[in-house]
């Protein structure tokens, strides 16, 4: 492992300013991921800054009737809090069908978001990779690639985003507070991550030095009902092979009047799902809607050689889980 | 016929006497493991947690090529690395003298016949400066063009007079062509199975350390003899100036069967730097350097007769090894046993790849070939419109078929009856796809089990160390412990000969200063460390002295000429949902027949650890090679998926009381692999008896299963 230098930050501010001072410096929170990439040397920071201990742990209810999470709050206290089960159920399945109890207890809301890719080729040294270094090329398009992208992909990367939560997050219109050197600023969490275009080792908007500070939802949608349901090889500790979040309020006259869907394990990024929202809005809450909404935002899809199963996957997850949400179907438990 | 109710079992504290009518003997109770405090504390000490003073730390350098040879090595910037004691090569590396095993000749040439091999060791003060150095050094390849896939065209393939465990390549009995074709219902069937890895729970590691001319090392091995005479051989050395010692071992599952890499590694490196060495390997070099399992293709051809029976069964497999030494998966074996037929070919065709060495993984050509063997029937099954159990019994021999010897004993049809009446089989509906619950379709499904009963020759020594009022015993044996609870049971057998409580037996395992033993593999271990504990305990208890040493070789080699298996037959429920394609196993059900069970705890524990792994080849666990790179895509437990508890609902094992005088002294015929053998079938047959649909390939996951849109 490359030899490195280590601080704990007294503040927020503290931290940010530390950063500034240190070219090659990572935050560390809850360390799941960054220090497995560091022992694969996938990940080679010069400085940690050891944001662990910030009092960024409070979840507090906000003026408009919303949430406003801290970055270090763990995983399993996300999911577990009174709220988020009440009032935003498809946040609290998603983090309960991501990684394993022993690594939810530790993770926290910010690195989460922050986490990389699992891509095979990404993390081994001895496989060119376009994210770990510019330039070499993406063995995984060409390769065993069952796992990666079908929407949204680049002919430099064609990597998944693992984040169960942030699909969640993306389809509640949740905030990320960014706190950095010039200043503090908000991102819509839906935009956090990018696309990998020609650039693919930039995961996410972040600015050199910007630490996630606070994550914020709005009030939920009045009348709506959300669920996440995630697909996967075993039924506990995996990665999505597709998942969706779907966040419905439907007026007494079958009308969607809000939607929100969202995909994890299709693309770069969770993936909003706004043509597939366009359809539902205003349209009758029925099945029949559902799959045209589905189909429609799939259409953009573009298969690798053992992906195309994501497909109809995708479409599935997304008429079931909405479907679930209207009642004509019965909603189904998150599983851990 | 009795069947013991495993969930039902009593606890015992294991101190019954011989004699005492009212208490359970102390063969066949439930003894706890002797080692289970010092495990669950932390005091029980693994290869990589003995350190010696003055300890430094190997890193191994793995290959970045899949085919070529290395040109140049520059360990400047390596050996730039504070605390950096030594870099190995192919160059500058001890002299190793020729081994058995051609994989354990490292850093003797600049060859590289596969991604992965090792051509280099860093050894540095600290894991992390070793580990730091292995990334700052600079190897140069000559790459040339590389091979991976495998398939049943390839130019390349070979049909090998033998496959692994001795086993002719290929067998003929009857006219298999001229019963095929006359047969009124004939299958032809190809099933397909990617590489799988043993990944246990403790990967390798080693601790070697020169004291004089003398090599001590601590492994993680399944068999401590095998070690310390390879290593003997590969360092000029007398055995006896070789110490090999695998106290605790974390799993093996046939990867430590043979000496690997990090004991090598570790006794070169400490051989040069004239320091104590030690090298644990990083799971994600597990898959090419610890062997694997070699995928398969498999045909089946069955030739059937209107009433079910077989007059004609084909098997023919496909597989790969690598260039530097031959393993051929015998996956076509157990047709030669299973079950009777006029006309029967099987035989294995092979092809050298650059490819990683494949070997034994978790009942090595049982698990893929009754996989293969198992579906089949249950094709026919369906296809005759005939009960799959009903059609097994049909076809149960009289003989084993190929050799046309008597079985020692043979209870697959107790299995399978006892196994129905438990799992409820009589109410099963055989339509297909015919059950739902809500989006998932519910299917039922069962398979036979079957593994060799080996036996191998043991040596072993006791010692009586009390006085008349409180005997005390002491057993030596080179045994195994990798979890099965060997000492445990060992410790049992003594107990039960020589007629003691079993606290006054003390047994040392573990060390090749122990009197000499084979390993812990191919579900023998207990068969032969058993036959040599029970031979010394006897001839102690016959004899006026105090010690005795025993050798079985000539029982073992004097033994008549039975087919001797292990039978059992798996049931399996399976949920498969049609919005995703995820398939679950709802319930899990083993019966085996496996002659006596020594300890109902540790017996248990291994027909569903069996099992488990069974579940984990049908739907969980799956490897890819990269044909462009040349290797093993998926490196790490997020990656390569062993089932997690929440795949594994409801398992329960049960077994029939099997007396076989045909064994060996205490009457057991293993249990470490049977478990595995008839889980992936069942699983798989349950899916189609769910969906309708023949898969033929596992895992059985989402991509393969679809979804009903």
């Amino acid at each position: 492992m490359k030899p490195f230098t280590f601080e704990r930050a007294t503040s927020p501010e503290q931290a940010v300013s530390a950063f500034a001072a240190q070219p090659h410096a990572r935050f560390l929170a809850g360390g799941t991921n960054l220090v497995d990439l560091m022992k694969l040397g996938v990940e080679t920071p010069e400085h940690l800054i050891d944001v662990s201990r910030l009092p960024l742990n409070d979840i507090e209810p906000t003026a408009d009737g919303g949430l406003r999470v801290g970055a270090n709050v763990r995983n399993s206290d996300l999911a577990a809090h009174t709220t988020v089960c009440r009032s935003y159920p498809a946040l609290a399945q998603a983090l309960l069908a991501g990684a394993s109890g022993q690594l939810r207890n530790l993770a926290t809301t910010g690195g989460n978001l922050l986490q990389r890719t699992r891509c095979p080729y990404f993390q081994d040294l001895s496989a060119p990779c376009n994210k770990r270094e510019p330039g070499s090329g993406c063995s995984a398009r060409e390769g065993v690639n069952r796992d990666m992208a079908v929407l949204g992909h680049s002919e430099h990367c064609v990597a998944t985003h693992p984040s169960d939560m942030a699909v969640a997050l993306a389809a509640y219109d949740a905030q990320l507070e960014l706190l950095g050197p010039e200043g503090s600023r908000t991102v819509p969490a839906a935009e956090f991550h990018r696309l990998p275009e020609d650039t693919p080792q930039r995961d996410t908007v972040l600015r050199p030095g910007e630490l996630i500070s606070h994550v914020t939802l709005p009030p939920p949608p009045a009348g709506a009902r959300a669920a996440y349901r995630k697909a996967r090889d075993r039924a506990s500790y995996a990665f999505a092979l597709a998942s969706a979040a779907a966040v419905l309020a439907v007026d007494g006259d079958g009308t969607v009047r809000h939607a929100a869907l969202a995909f994890g394990g299709l693309a770069h990024r969770p993936w909003r799902a706004r043509t597939a929202e366009q359809v539902l809005t205003g349209s009758r809450a029925d099945a029949e809607t559902f799959a045209r909404a589905a189909d429609a935002e799939l259409a953009a899809a573009r298969p690798l050689s053992d992906n195309a199963f994501k497909v109809p996957l995708a479409r599935n997850l997304a008429v079931h889980t909405l479907t679930a949400l209207t009642g004509d179907a019965p909603n189904r438990p998150a599983g851990t | 016929m009795a069947v013991h109710d495993t969930t039902d079992t009593t606890d015992t504290t294991g101190t019954t006497r011989r004699g005492d009518r009212t208490a359970e003997p102390v063969l066949g109770s439930a003894a706890p493991r002797r080692e289970g405090p010092a495990k669950l504390t932390g005091t029980a000490r693994y290869a990589a947690e003995h350190t010696p003073p003055d300890c430094a730390y190997g890193w191994p350098v793995a290959a970045a090529v899949a085919h070529g040879s290395v040109t140049g090595i520059d360990d400047s910037d390596a050996m730039a690395v504070p605390g950096a004691l030594a870099v190995l090569t192919h160059e500058n590396a001890p002299r190793l003298g020729e081994p058995d095993d051609p994989t354990l000749l490292l850093l003797q040439s600049p060859r590289v016949p596969h991604r992965g091999w090792y051509v280099a060791l860093a050894v540095g003060e600290t894991p992390e400066a070793a580990r730091e150095m292995a990334r700052a050094l600079h190897v140069s390849y000559d790459e040339e063009p590389h091979d991976v896939l495998v398939h049943p065209d390839h130019p390349k393939l070979y049909h090998p007079e033998q496959a692994n465990g001795g086993y002719p390549g290929a067998c003929e009995r009857g006219d298999f062509d001229a019963e095929y074709d006359a047969a009124p219902h004939r299958f032809d069937l190809t099933y397909t199975l990617g590489p799988l890895h043993n990944h246990p729970m403790e990967p390798h590691a080693a601790t070697a350390v020169w004291e004089g001319g003398h090599l001590i090392a601590y492994d993680s091995s399944q068999g401590a003899t095998v070690v310390c005479q390879t290593l003997a051989t590969m360092f000029g050395l007398d055995p006896h100036q070789v110490t090999v010692v695998a106290e605790h071992v974390g799993g093996g599952f046939g990867s430590k069967g043979t000496p690997r890499p990090p004991v090598v590694l570790a006794a070169m490196g400490a051989k040069h730097t004239g320091r104590a060495v030690k090298v644990a390997l990083p799971r994600r070099e597990l898959p090419f350097v610890v062997g694997h399992r070699a995928p398969t293709v498999q045909r089946l051809r069955i030739g059937a007769r209107d009433d079910g029976t077989l007059a004609a069964l084909g098997h023919d497999v496909t597989t790969h090894t690598s260039t530097v030494r031959e393993f051929v998966e015998q996956a076509a074996v157990p047709s030669r046993v299973m079950y009777g037929s006029d006309g029967s070919r099987t035989g294995h065709g092979v092809v050298a790849l650059d490819v990683p060495t494949p070997s034994w993984m978790r009942a090595p050509g049982e698990a893929p070939g009754m996989y293969a063997l198992e579906c089949a029937m249950d094709e026919v099954a369906t296809a005759l419109g005939i009960d799959p159990i009903e059609l097994r019994l049909r076809n149960i021999p009289d003989r084993e078929p190929d050799s046309g010897r008597p079985f020692s004993s043979h209870h697959l049809a107790d299995c399978l009856r006892e196994g129905a009446r438990r799992f409820g089989w009589e109410r099963r509906d055989p339509r297909p796809g015919a059950r739902r619950d809500g989006d998932l379709l519910l299917g039922t499904g069962v398979a036979a089990s079957t593994y060799p009963a080996y036996v191998a020759p043991s040596t072993a020594s006791v010692q009586a160390l009390g006085d008349g009022s409180r005997p005390a015993y002491h057993v030596r044996i080179n045994a195994t412990d990798i979890g099965t609870g060997a000492r445990t049971v060992l410790a049992q057998v003594a107990a039960d000969e020589l007629g003691v409580p079993l606290e006054a037996v003390r047994i040392d395992v573990g060390s090749s200063d122990l009197p000499a033993a084979p390993l812990a593999g191919g579900s023998s271990g207990t068969a032969s460390w058993g036959w040599a504990v029970h031979k010394a305990c006897r001839e102690l208890r016959e004899s006026d002295g105090t010690l005795v040493t025993v050798d079985t070789t000539s029982d073992v080699q004097g033994q008549e000429e039975y087919a001797r298996h292990a039978f059992g037959a798996v049931f399996a429920e399976v949920s498969v949902d049609t919005v995703t394609g995820e398939v679950r196993v709802r319930r899990l059900l083993g019966v085996f027949a496996a002659g006596r069970i020594l300890n109902a705890r540790t017996a248990r524990s291994q027909f569903i650890g069996g099992m488990t792994m069974g579940l984990g080849m049908a739907l969980t666990e799956h490897s890819s090679l990269d044909t462009r790179l040349g290797g093993f895509v998926e490196k790490d437990l997020a990656g390569y998926h062993v089932p997690a508890h929440a795949d594994v609902p409801d398992i329960d094992a049960h077994w029939i009381e099997e007396h076989d005088p045909y064994l060996n002294p205490v009457g057991g015929k293993g249990i470490g692999e049977i478990g595995i053998v008839g889980t992936p079938a069942a699983i798989a047959n349950a899916v189609h008896h769910a969906t309708g649909r023949r898969y033929r390939e596992l895992p059985l996951t989402p991509d393969r299963v679809g979804v009903v849109a």
